[in-house]
């Protein structure tokens, strides 16, 4: 589905994106781990039409999709998250949802230029009984959504979302991606500065979507989350690939212990890493 | 031959003084990401300190310098203090918007005291010219040439050797890092914007030396040629500052030397846009990068708007069309008709600046579009007016967005330079244009407001009709921001990277924003133009531009009533004090200064 050869990213002297190759199949989850650094975010600016390769080729669905336009991918059928966390600030949470599903509205759909544009005005001024239906639809179906994430989003739906908490932003994005409903979910460290237990509802989540069939590729650090949700990890350092394959090999996999443990200098870190992977295993 | 090296030499020395003000701004950018738009009036106020030491305390000319530079500096700080300190975790639009008010602030001080017509500043220099191969060189010329150069080293040895020049250029890297370290940052600020005005304030002497002419509102070009420099060199450079300042130098001089002097600030903006469109970050910018991702959105001040109910808005809708029934005051129904056709300008700007996030200057670009687009419709092709204020809301929309295009690529800070740059664009093409426009003569007896053939006179139909737009426009917009359109602008402005990744084009929903804000800003242009039956390329200024943006501001950004009720706020108060004309334009930058410091949502909150 998302086939990636040869990837390659520069900025200046460092090499971020390294001949990265990487192949999801429909309905699969495949993790992206690695230290700090390693290049993953700037994978995904690349996957997502963000920033532009230097080498290589992204295809989507048997269509190349290198220097297409985020807005472009985004009608493909890609979605995505932010690490730190991108809400629109003072829209509502469902507002927020509701421009997730901005690429299917009928009235965006002209694209001739001028001429699109003023019909989309004319639609959005005048509001006939169809463009009323979707709309509604639309808000029922954002609500449904929210619903994934139980009690956490559903009773501060007309609040702004710079009133949010942290973690509930971090909720916001999923459900404006979901709302896309995107062929393929790209989530970028889903549960950076959460505690245990929103982790661990937040596992559930990804989980469900899961099951629902839905395509994921997944960076995340918590090794615990990606050995039980990946059907397949690459593992990237100093951005090359340096591992590949079913959770359990790379987990056993001395270069990236090695990646995880070996040439990084802070002691604290180091030991911290350490229990982790001894925890999973 | 002789006029190439004439021009060169007149281009380099212009192109100093242009360097001596884009270093100050590429400085102050460079350790607080601010577009000092103050700095111009420093310039204005260094070149006033100037001629109160040569005519009245007849100082020598060193003293005469010290004096400017010791003055200006002071002024810097105080700035840095009013303008820049208190609003250091507000929204990111708030410092500059200050500059702004504190530019205006001083502009009209300095007319207060010594009037705004124009003095003499006499040069302290012998009057000798130098022949210098085909050319000549005055002693003026070396002097300005010789306090640029003398004033670069000075820097470049602060900077490179001193600690406080150490603690600058840390923070102009990375502001939080160099706080950690211990860098006191309102100290380096403190220091910046001394360094920065003083020179900023030399330039102004210098250049009044040269022309031997200052006038208060000098301070306003300077300031835009400052900006064009120091962004074409790259925002914050130093190094690019200087090489912008004199490329531009040359540039408007063989520009003047091809087309004539009118043609001098028209080749100025044309090269600010160019650069913008073919290199944002400048000629001496590095590779692409992606912006940083903001934890929430940063353009807007956050808050939840007035809920008002609908009758009262109705109610209020109301009372102002039997208003001409009730009252016969014909002073009272002309203000709030002058309010009615601002309230309609504040509306066109409230949708690009709050809800979309553009925040334009050159609005008043806009109005004469609009103004000379019905006026010459219906002088020269004969159209009736009523037709010809729609025509012209139409024009200004498709020439308009056509004009601003070119800016939709940037952000932030950079749209609103670009802005004023096209605003200004459109002023000096209506200068020049004079086949079409008149140019400087204007345009006159132009028919007055008429309704199906009906010709308007009397002030309550003028009320009337004014008011029928206002109210019809602030519905569409109402209607607007109510369908989804409403949601896509405002995440555009919250976020538009984000926005970008969930499908929504940025050319797209900025020019439906702009098309929606120049039909309006047109129609209240062309009433207007019917209105005074006079217009010229000078009645639609920029500081209509900025007192649009106060009321906005005033009102609360994107907030349809609070757009209107800045607009009769800031129209009909200064009425009350009638006896104090003269003062208005300074209320007005108190007001957007108080403004900004502690009320920065607006009376009816954003939206």
């Amino acid at each position: 589905m998302l086939a990636i050869e040869n990837l390659t990213r520069r900025f200046g002297g460092i090499t971020a994106v390294n001949a990265i190759n990487l192949n999801v199949a429909p309905g699969e989850t495949v993790s992206v781990i690695g230290p700090n650094g390693a290049g993953k975010t700037t994978l995904f600016n690349l996957i997502t039409g963000l920033d532009t390769p230097d080498e290589g080729t992204i295809s989507f669905e048997g269509q190349v999709i290198n220097g297409k336009s985020p807005e472009q991918l985004a009608t493909l059928g890609l979605a995505r998250t932010f690490q730190h966390g991108r809400v629109f600030a003072n829209l509502s949470v469902l507002d927020n949802v509701l421009v997730g599903a901005h690429t299917r509205l009928r009235a965006v759909r002209p694209a001739f230029p001028v001429l699109g544009p003023l019909a989309e005005l004319a639609l959005a001024l005048i509001r006939p009984a169809s463009v009323r239906a979707e709309e509604q639809a639309l808000r029922e179906e954002a609500l449904s959504i929210l619903e994934i994430f139980g009690e956490r989003l559903l009773p501060r739906k007309d609040q702004p979302a710079f009133s949010l908490s942290y973690a509930n932003r971090r909720r916001v994005e999923i459900a404006r991606a979901l709302a896309s409903r995107p062929r393929i979910l790209l989530l970028d460290e889903p549960t950076a500065g959460m505690n245990p237990t929103e982790t661990a509802e937040m596992l559930e989540v990804i989980r469900t979507l899961k099951q629902r069939g839905l395509t994921i590729l997944l960076i995340e650090h918590k090794l615990e989350l990606v050995m039980q949700l990946s059907d397949r990890v690459l593992v990237m350092d100093n951005g090359r690939a340096i591992a590949e394959g079913l959770p359990n090999e790379v987990r056993n996999d001395p270069k990236v212990i090695e990646a995880y443990l070996g040439h990084q200098t802070v002691g604290h870190a180091n030991r911290e890493a350490q229990e982790e992977l001894e925890l999973v295993a | 031959m002789t006029s190439f090296i004439d021009y060169s030499i007149n281009g380099l020395i212009i192109g100093n003084i242009y360097a001596m003000l884009a270093v100050g701004l590429a400085l102050i950018f460079g350790v607080s990401n601010l577009i000092n738009f103050a700095h111009g009036s420093v310039y204005m106020v260094g070149a006033y300190i100037g001629w109160i030491c040569i005519s009245y305390l007849h100082t020598p000319l060193l003293v005469t310098i010290l004096g400017v530079v010791v003055g200006c500096a002071l002024l810097g700080m105080l700035i840095e203090r009013v303008g820049l300190r208190p609003l250091a975790s507000t929204a990111r639009i708030a410092p500059l918007l200050a500059t702004i008010g504190i530019s205006f602030v001083l502009d009209q001080v300095v007319q207060l005291i010594f009037g705004a017509d124009p003095r003499a500043l006499p040069s302290q220099l012998p009057n000798w010219r130098l022949q210098w191969g085909s050319g000549t060189i005055g002693a003026l010329d070396l002097l300005i040439a010789g306090i640029g150069l003398t004033a670069a080293v000075l820097l470049f040895c602060f900077l490179r050797f001193t600690k406080l020049g150490w603690a600058v250029r840390a923070t102009a890297l990375d502001r939080e890092a160099a706080m950690q370290m211990g860098v006191n940052v309102h100290a380096v600020n403190q220091t910046v914007f001394a360094i920065a005005s003083a020179l900023g304030g030399l330039s102004g002497l210098l250049v009044g030396m040269y022309y031997n002419n200052i006038y208060p509102a000098m301070g306003f070009q300077a300031t835009l040629k400052g900006f064009i420099a120091e962004l074409i060199g790259g925002a914050g450079s130093v190094l690019g500052a200087v090489l912008g300042s004199l490329l531009l130098g040359l540039i408007e001089s063989y520009g003047i030397a091809l087309l004539g002097t009118s043609y001098r600030n028209l080749f100025a903006f044309l090269l600010l846009i160019v650069v913008l469109v073919w290199r944002p970050n400048g000629l001496l910018s590095r590779t692409r990068q992606l912006p940083p991702e903001p934890l929430t959105g940063t353009f807007i001040a956050p808050s939840r708007p007035v809920q008002v109910p609908r009758w009262a808005v109705l109610a209020l809708a109301g009372v102002a069309l039997l208003l001409p029934l009730v009252v016969q005051n014909t002073y009272l129904l002309q203000t709030l008709t002058n309010a009615w056709l601002y309230a309609i300008l504040a509306l066109s700007l409230t949708l690009v600046a709050g809800t979309a996030g553009q925040m334009s200057l050159g609005h008043a670009g806009l109005l004469a579009i609009g103004a000379y687009a019905s006026a010459l419709l219906a002088i020269d092709l004969g159209v009736s007016v009523g037709t010809a204020i729609l025509l012209a809301g139409v024009i200004t929309a498709g020439l308009g967005t056509l004009l601003i295009f070119p800016a939709f690529r940037l952000r932030g800070h950079y749209v609103t330079i670009a802005t004023l740059g096209i605003g200004e664009i459109v002023g000096l093409v209506i200068l020049n244009w004079e086949w079409l426009t008149h140019g400087p003569i204007g345009i006159s007896n132009i028919p007055p407001l008429s309704l199906f053939g009906v010709e308007l006179y009397d002030t309550a139909s003028i009320y009337w009709l004014s008011l029928g737009a206002l109210l019809g426009l602030a519905l569409v917009q109402w209607r607007l921001l109510g369908s989804h359109l409403g949601r896509t602008l405002r995440a555009l402005r919250d976020d538009d990277v984000a926005a970008r990744t969930y499908g929504i084009s940025l050319n797209r929903y900025k020019g439906l924003a702009f098309a929606v804000s120049g039909f309006a800003a047109g129609i209240s242009g062309a009433i207007t133009a019917h209105m005074y039956s006079y217009i010229n390329h000078e009645t639609f200024n920029i500081q209509i531009a900025v007192l649009a943006v106060t009321m906005i501001i005033l009102g609360g950004m994107g907030n349809i009533l609070g757009a209107i009720v800045g607009a009769v706020a800031l129209i009909s108060l200064p009425e009350l004090f009638r006896g104090a004309a003269e003062y208005r334009m300074l209320i007005y930058g108190i007001v957007l200064l108080l403004l900004i410091r502690f009320r920065p949502q607006g009376l009816m909150g954003t939206v």
